[in-house]
């Protein structure tokens, strides 16, 4: 059942973007749709409305980059109810330090151990 | 003719043309990109649900198994990345191989590839954020925001 | 005062039009599989051509192709007096490094895409004027230094609009000589730099095709010559997109589309290449006139071409600071008389 789910809550909020990309205006860019997806996601975890969808879509919510934005805002609220001040600065980034962390290492490796093709 | 009327007449021609060329210009398909987005976007997060169901079932805790995940994830966006898949499944899935977080991994990664021969330092060290970045400044930004308003109104 | 040698607003007209005795071609593998294979001199099996980086073997293949036309002719680089030369890449590394190595006198030039009609418009004039005896002329692009510096690394998956263009790895190079035989330079139209407002770098050609009408409609204003003189009116690289709308502006210019007209980028491949609107790139247009266009011209199935190449003048820079795409068409009639 997580797995239909994951499919299906997945797959729209990709569709989202899509249409954002083919429908407003020319020059788009994947760049441009990280930002608005992290940023977003971010923006709406922090009303509340995106635990919700965690609830329903499981990873079909996590995986896309709004659920990247949605850590971040958890973390730096978690953070602030816990060390006040400080946790805003600091809990965003340690909650997503591992996929951050991870993003550069092996995007460093990959580029020494690859060459891009043809 | 004074330089308004002038600059008036150019935005009407300028106008006109834009609409010609709205008229011309192939528009992209989009209910194929969409059913493209949505299965590949989908099956994406079911890869991530498997590993996470997986991870859950070892006993590891939730938010354990869900950094995991991300982790795990962008491995693999790196990975094919790296042995140069990713971008022909791009070309078919558009935002479907995007937004999931390998998406973001392949930006990463095709940066930091793409500038190897310009050296390890200011080609790869410098270049890896250049589609990243902005990404992360943003997330970063959007979260320190939201922790000082949660402050605020706490 | 008036100019001896030009006609009307915008036209040169070379009283002694210089001979085109010598052309070459190379294309990379993708364009050596397109239509015209067995018109280009050399097909490259691979991009980076035994060099360590695309921008490299870009380079080699500008140096090659200026070689290959000389050698055509018996001759070294040693014995041309002039290399005119421009590509995409920031500074016109790949004409400037291959002028490194072939040590000829060098004038770099940068047209975008239309450096091809540009180079060969200013070395006409060079040659009628009687500044040199044996001038070369050339452009190249190759798909991965463009894409790199203009769009996205190369393995970055990004989806492709229709309207979009496949930059040509290719390169032209044309022996310009006061004395010899074959097809020659007898006009050349230079272009104003037109922009109507468009800033889709996906669509270049839209923003290319006002130029491309501009200089055609000067073209035929200034010589009294009417569309149906040429035998093919041939713009750079608009696309199957701008080309359609370089259709509308003639139409509009009073210039009837008659079937004679066609475009290199529409032309460089076929359709189930996957190129999308057609190629682009300094390249496209040059490989097409130094391969299949000049041999048309030599065996007499063309006599009269008007060659109009097009350029997008814009930068990342430019792009990111919202400015909009400017355009510019260079006009040159290659005549077999």
């Amino acid at each position: 059942m997580s797995i239909i789910m994951a499919f299906l809550i997945g797959g729209c909020i990709c569709v989202i973007g899509q249409l954002a990309m083919d429908l407003t205006k020319p020059g788009i860019t994947p760049g441009h749709i990280l930002v608005g997806y992290i940023t977003i996601g971010a923006f709406l975890s922090a009303l509340g409305l995106y635990q919700p969808l965690i609830d329903l879509g499981g990873a079909g919510a996590t995986i896309p980059l709004s659920g990247f934005g949605h850590s971040l805002a958890q973390g730096a609220i978690a953070g602030v109810q816990e060390k006040g001040i400080l946790g805003a600065f600091t809990g965003g980034v340690s909650a997503t330090a591992g996929g951050i962390t991870a993003a550069i290492v092996f995007g460093y490796l990959a580029a020494v151990l690859f060459n891009p093709k043809d | 003719m004074s330089s308004e009327s002038e600059e008036k007449l150019k935005t009407a021609q300028q106008e006109e043309y834009h609409n010609l060329v709205n008229r011309i210009k192939p528009k992209p398909p989009v209910l194929k990109n969409c059913l493209w987005a949505f299965v590949v976007g989908g099956l994406i997060c079911v890869i991530g649900q498997l590993i996470l169901n997986y991870l859950i079932s070892m006993g590891i805790n939730k938010v354990d198994a869900g950094s995991l995940t991300a982790i795990i994830m962008i491995f693999m966006g790196a990975l094919f990345t790296g042995i140069g898949v990713y971008d022909d499944l791009g070309q078919k899935a558009g935002a479907g191989s995007i937004v999931p977080i390998t998406g973001f991994a392949n930006a990463i990664v095709a940066s930091a590839m793409e500038f190897k021969r310009e050296g390890y330092i200011f080609g790869v060290g410098a270049r890896i954020f250049s589609i990243a970045g902005p990404t992360l400044v943003f997330g970063f930004v959007a979260s320190v925001l939201i922790g000082l308003i949660k402050l605020a109104f706490r | 005062m008036v100019a001896l040698k030009k006609m009307g607003l915008q036209t040169l007209v070379f009283a002694e039009p210089p001979y085109i005795a010598s052309w070459a071609s190379m294309v990379g593998p993708k364009e050596g599989e397109g239509p015209w294979a067995k018109d280009f001199d050399w097909i490259m099996e691979d991009y980076l051509f035994a060099e360590a980086s695309w921008e490299k073997a870009e380079s080699k293949m500008l140096r090659e192709t200026v070689k290959l036309a000389l050698s055509k002719m018996k001759l070294e680089p040693k014995d041309a007096e002039l290399l005119l030369a421009g590509d995409l890449l920031n500074q016109i590394i790949s004409s400037s490094f291959a002028a490194r190595e072939v040590s000829i006198p060098f004038l770099g030039l940068y047209g975008a895409c239309s450096t091809m009609a540009e180079s060969l418009l200013i070395g006409s004039m060079l040659v009628d004027g009687g500044f040199f005896e044996r001038v070369v002329t050339a452009a190249s692009s190759h798909h991965y230094t463009a894409e790199r510096q203009f769009r996205f690394p190369t393995e970055q998956g990004v989806q492709k609009v229709p309207s979009s263009q496949w930059t040509a790895t290719a390169a032209g190079a044309l022996v310009l000589q006061k004395a010899g035989v074959g097809p020659r330079v007898t006009y050349a139209t230079v272009g104003k730099v037109i922009d109507m407002g468009q800033t889709d770098a996906a669509n270049m050609g839209a923003a290319m095709a006002p130029a491309a009408a501009d200089t055609i409609k000067t073209h035929f204003q200034d010589t009294g010559r009417v569309p149906d003189y040429y035998d093919l009116i041939v713009t750079g690289d608009l696309g199957a997109v701008g080309m359609a709308l370089a259709g509308e502006l003639f139409v509009k210019e009073g210039l009837v589309p008659s079937p004679n007209y066609s475009d290199c980028g529409v032309l460089l491949y076929d359709g189930l290449q996957g190129v999308d609107s057609g190629g682009s790139g300094c390249g496209c247009s040059g490989c097409m006139l130094a391969g299949p266009l000049l041999r048309k011209i030599k065996s007499g199935e063309i006599n009269r071409l008007l060659f109009v190449a097009t350029g997008a003048l814009m930068s990342p820079t430019s792009s990111f600071q919202g400015e909009s795409i400017p355009g510019i068409a260079h006009a040159v009639a290659i005549e077999n008389i």
